[in-house]
């Protein structure tokens, strides 16, 4: 596939220009999407860019067309992806589903807007439990929540990546914020980085004479008897256990002695990064952990934390009224350390937000 | 000397018998389809896809790959793949609720966009496999699980006749046409211009084939027959509306 970046350069670009030049790196060969705020410019850079690499676009009459036709793309063979938010998350939760359920390697941006309904076209933390869990499946998915510019490109080269590997869903969980603010990263060719990418392979229209070469493939998501999607199911349950040890991802800081974990995701983690120097600057014993995958969560390392640091308080901080909140709380079901929440649904947290919410619990 | 039954060289034999109940049209329908598959000798090449209904019962009917969807979705999923990979010959497989009703925005946007895919809808006039409700092709006064007294025009308009909008939709690459299981030598013509169509690059190809369903019809044999010829031909004119292939091709 031919060079997109070339020589690894400093860039200064909006989230949402990263993630086409993080999925032409990666060799993501067809783009599906429909409009919404605020992942529109995605679409935008790739339908200028793609031309030029050889790559596809199709604008589909919805989002739960653009979600199937990437679901046909994968199954063709085809590295490719989509992009949404809000109500067009939730009307792709039928394609993941099926993606889910067919273990094809779907690629999505998620850059989340106020909810419930059409809430506002700018910024919120409201779609993790939709992107984690939406959908009648299992939530056997795999959910990036980043909170850089670098951090998008590095994770949507990821994306791809773990998709084709290990065969779920996977998701690149940002918002409106990083989807349109400028900010500087490095951008590189992934095997300048020593990043083998995986390639991808047809499910059907596979080489070879029917009969003589190799058999027919019939791929199907529904069953006649309860047993038969039983084994399916527990089959995928235990591929997605197995493997969630090499997917999860999070980031520590300051919890070895901290009176307080202060938690979050995604862009507010920048914020509860700031308010923990600065709690420790006023001598108030604060530490940062920060779940980088959503899905599969990494809670023994979040255990781990509470036990290590001996805390006596968690504080979640998170722009939705407690999802994360409550992702949190079933993910580690047991420990007793009181839990209490900074929920700012659908607005941005800055560090004093979190330090003010700190001095007021401690 | 004993003469084996014909069965088309692309029917997976292990999927056989087929699930579908007596009497249904779908059975036909694959028939003509595993016939021209064969003749047009594109067995290999062949992605065939279908939705949910009655048609899902097809989902390994062919000896060539096949995938499947949800209902209404089976027309995105088979454009994503022709897209990509435009050497494949597409067919995706549905039925009327599934084409007309819950997928009937992917159906018109895909005919507008000129999608190179052949789309088979079997227009049976009710939703067979959830039981016998209305669909949208149900006629007048026919009744239904959810038209217990008749389908009422006042209250839920009229039949939709699919193949006149999408020929409304279309430019002169697309075909279009509508068949019967009551003419099967019709009916594998129609289908074999409509995989040309899509093998030659032409455009958009579909056939809608008015279908039998007695179960959900509580009907026997005669009856069947005569709800077929008389009453849904009647209101659905079969024919070809639009062939890129030119006269001399039929």
């Amino acid at each position: 596939m031919q060079a997109t970046i070339g020589e690894s350069k400093k860039a200064f670009m909006t989230g949402n220009e990263i993630v086409t030049w993080a999925a032409l790196a990666a060799g993501a060969e067809v783009m599906f999407g429909y409009p919404i705020t605020p992942q529109n410019e995605v679409m935008h850079y790739w339908t200028r860019l793609a031309p030029k690499y050889g790559r596809e676009f199709l604008q589909t009459e919805d989002e739960i067309s653009a979600g199937f036709t990437v679901c046909g793309a994968v199954q063709a063979g085809k590295k490719a992806f989509t992009a949404t938010a809000g109500p067009g998350n939730v009307l792709m939760q039928e394609p993941f589903g099926m993606a889910e359920a067919m273990r094809l390697p779907l690629v999505a941006i998620i850059q989340q807007r106020g909810g419930p309904s059409s809430g506002t076209v700018v910024y919120s933390q409201q779609e993790v439990t939709l992107t984690t869990f939406g959908g009648n499946g299992e939530g056997n998915r795999m959910v990036y929540s980043t909170a850089t510019h670098q951090e998008i490109f590095d994770y949507v080269i990821k994306g791809f990546n773990v998709a084709w590997k290990y065969r779920f869903p996977t998701f690149i969980l940002g918002d409106g914020y990083q989807a349109k603010m400028r900010e500087p990263l490095t951008i590189y060719e992934p095997q300048d980085r020593g990043i083998e990418m995986v390639s991808p392979y047809p499910l059907i229209g596979k080489a070879g004479s029917i009969g003589v070469d190799r058999e027919a493939e019939h791929l199907c998501n529904i069953y006649s008897l309860e047993e038969e999607l039983y084994d399916v199911v527990l089959q995928h349950a235990e591929d997605y256990e197995r493997i969630a040890p090499e997917i999860i991802e999070y980031e520590e800081k300051e919890c070895e002695d901290a009176d307080i974990l202060i938690i979050s995701h995604g862009v507010v983690s920048r914020a509860a990064d700031d308010a923990v120097k600065a709690l420790r600057a006023q001598g108030i014993k604060a530490g940062y952990f920060r779940p980088i995958t959503l899905r599969p969560f990494p809670q023994q390392q979040l255990r781990d934390a509470i036990a290590k640091s001996g805390a006596k308080k968690m504080l979640v901080a998170e722009s939705a009224y407690g999802q994360l909140y409550r992702l949190i709380r079933q993910e580690i079901y047991g420990e007793t350390i009181p839990i209490e929440g900074l929920f700012m649904p659908g607005v941005g947290i800055i560090d004093y937000d979190i330090m003010n919410k700190v001095k007021s619990i401690l | 000397m004993t003469v084996s039954p014909a069965v088309p060289k692309s029917w997976y034999l292990p999927s056989k018998p087929h699930k579908f109940c007596p009497g249904c049209g779908h059975g036909i329908v694959l028939k003509a389809l595993g016939e021209v598959i064969d003749e047009l000798n594109i067995q290999d090449k062949t992605i065939f896809g279908c939705d949910i209904g009655c048609s899902l019962l097809s989902w390994n009917f062919f000896n060539c790959d096949s995938t499947q969807t949800h209902h209404g979705r089976t027309t995105p999923v088979m454009v994503g793949i022709k897209r990509s990979r435009p050497e494949l010959v597409t067919i995706g497989y549905m039925g009327d609720g599934g084409g007309y009703s819950i997928g009937s925005q992917h159906l018109l946007n895909a005919a507008v966009r000129n999608e190179k895919v052949t789309l088979i809808l079997v227009n049976n006039t009710n939703y067979g496999m959830t039981g016998g409700q209305m669909a949208p092709t149900t006629l007048p006064g026919q009744k239904t699980e959810t038209t217990p007294y008749g389908r009422d025009t006042d209250v839920t308009g009229y039949p939709t006749k699919g193949p006149e909008f999408l020929n409304a939709l279309t430019q002169d690459d697309a075909y279009i046409a509508r068949a019967t299981v009551s003419n099967y030598r019709q009916l594998k013509r129609f289908i074999k211009n409509a995989l040309r169509n899509q093998i030659e690059g032409h455009g958009f190809s579909f056939v809608e084939v008015l279908s039998t369903c007695p179960t959900n019809w509580r009907t026997n044999a005669q009856q069947t027959l005569h709800f077929l010829e008389d009453e849904m031909e009647k209101y659905f004119p079969v024919g070809e509306l639009k062939n890129p292939l030119g006269k001399g091709d039929k």
